[in-house]
C-alpha cells in the first residue's frame, strides 16, 4: 500500500503518522508539500495534525484553499481514502469533504491527554481490524476539537452508521464526564457518504506501541493495509 | 472603497468564549449583562469602486473563506 502524507507549514505529527504508517505498510509514505498541485497516484493520503497556517482564521480554513487541497479533493471524489487527523479533521471539515465543523473547546483550553473511544462499527476499511463497541485508548491534543452540526446532520450521520468513534468511559459509556471538549453527541470521528473518509480528533499514530502508553492505534493502520493492498 | 465585515456565531450555537466574557464582567462588578456572544470584525480596502460589485466581491470572499457558513453567519457593510 502506498500512502501520502500532506504537509503544511505547521503541521507537526506528521512524522509521528509517517512512523506508524512505515510500521504497518513496510515502507516510507510519500510526502507531499502544501503548494504541490499534483503528486504520484497512492492508495491512500493522509492529512496529519498540527496547526496549519497558524490555525489563522479558524482551524483549518487556510489549508482548506491550498493548491494540494484542490488535488486531494478531486482525488477524494474519485474514490481514494482519506485520513485526517487532528489538524487534518479540520481541514476536511473546513473543505466540506466531511460535514460540520469542529469549534474551540467547550471548556476554553488545550486538552493534552489520553481518551477511551468506542469504536461504532467494524464495517469500514478504517475500523474492519475493530470489533463495533470495542473501546480503545488513544492520546487526544487540541484546542479546537469541539465537533458540532446541526441536528439534521447530526441525525443524519447517526442513521447512516457514519459515526467512527465516540469519547466515552473506560467501560465503553458515551456520556458528559467522558466527553473532553464538548463534542455534539460525544463524537471523535466521522465518515463521509462513501466511507472513504475518515476524520477524527484522536491520534491514532501516536497510540501504537505499549511504550506509548497505548498500541490500539496499530489496528487501524494495520486494517487499512489489509484493505488496499 | 472599503468594507466591514461582521462574523458572528449562529444562533444556537454555544459560545464558550461569551459566557466566560460574561462571568469575568460580573466579577468585576458589571451586573445585568444577560449574555456576551464574540465575534470577529474584519476591514478589508478594496480596488473596486463600485458598490454593488464590491458587495458581490466580499459576499464570494465570506461564503468561501472568512466566514464557516456551518457555524457562523456575517454581515457586509461597503463604506466609502
Amino acid at each position: 500500500m502506498k500512502a501520502a502524507v500532506i504537509l503544511f507549514p505547521g503541521s507537526n505529527r506528521d512524522r509521528d503518522v509517517r512512523m506508524a504508517l512505515a510500521a504497518s505498510t513496510g515502507r516510507d509514505p510519500l510526502v507531499v508539500w502544501h503548494k504541490e498541485r499534483d503528486f504520484p497516484e497512492v492508495d491512500l493520503i493522509v492529512i496529519p495534525g498540527g496547526f496549519s497556517y497558524g490555525d489563522y482564521l479558524r482551524s483549518g480554513a487556510m489549508a482548506a484553499h491550498s493548491p494540494v487541497m484542490r488535488e486531494v479533493a478531486s482525488r477524494t471524489n474519485k474514490g481514494v481514502p482519506v485520513l485526517g487527523i487532528c489538524n487534518g479533521f479540520q481541514i476536511l471539515t473546513e473543505t466540506g469533504l466531511l460535514p460540520g465543523a469542529l469549534m474551540p473547546n467547550a471548556s476554553l483550553k488545550f486538552v493534552c491527554r489520553d481518551v477511551h473511544l468506542r469504536v461504532e462499527t467494524s464495517q469500514s476499511l478504517f475500523t474492519n481490524r475493530y470489533q463495533a463497541g470495542q473501546t480503545i485508548r488513544a492520546p487526544v491534543a487540541h484546542h479546537a476539537g469541539n465537533y458540532f452540526a446541526d441536528d439534521a446532520t447530526l441525525d443524519a450521520l447517526e442513521e447512516e452508521g457514519l459515526v467512527a468513534f465516540r469519547y466515552c468511559t473506560p467501560d465503553g459509556v458515551a456520556n458528559e464526564a467522558s466527553n473532553p471538549n464538548g463534542s455534539a453527541r460525544n463524537i471523535a470521528g466521522i465518515f463521509n457518504r462513501t466511507k472513504t473518509v475518515l476524520g477524527l480528533m484522536p491520534h491514532p499514530e501516536n497510540a501504537v506501541d505499549p511504550l506509548l502508553g497505548s498500541a490500539d492505534g496499530n489496528p487501524l493502520f494495520d486494517g487499512l493495509v489489509e484493505a488496499l493492498s | 472603497m472599503k468594507a466591514r465585515v461582521h462574523i458572528t456565531l449562529k444562533e444556537g450555537v454555544l459560545d464558550p468564549q461569551g459566557k466566560a466574557i460574561r462571568g469575568a464582567l460580573s466579577a468585576l462588578g458589571f451586573k445585568g449583562v444577560n449574555q456576551v456572544r464574540q465575534g470577529k470584525y474584519l476591514e478589508l480596502d478594496l480596488e473596486e469602486s463600485d458598490r454593488a460589485r464590491a458587495r458581490e466581491i466580499v459576499e464570494a470572499m465570506c461564503a468561501k473563506l472568512l466566514a464557516n457558513t456551518v457555524i457562523e453567519d456575517y454581515s457586509i457593510e461597503i463604506a466609502e
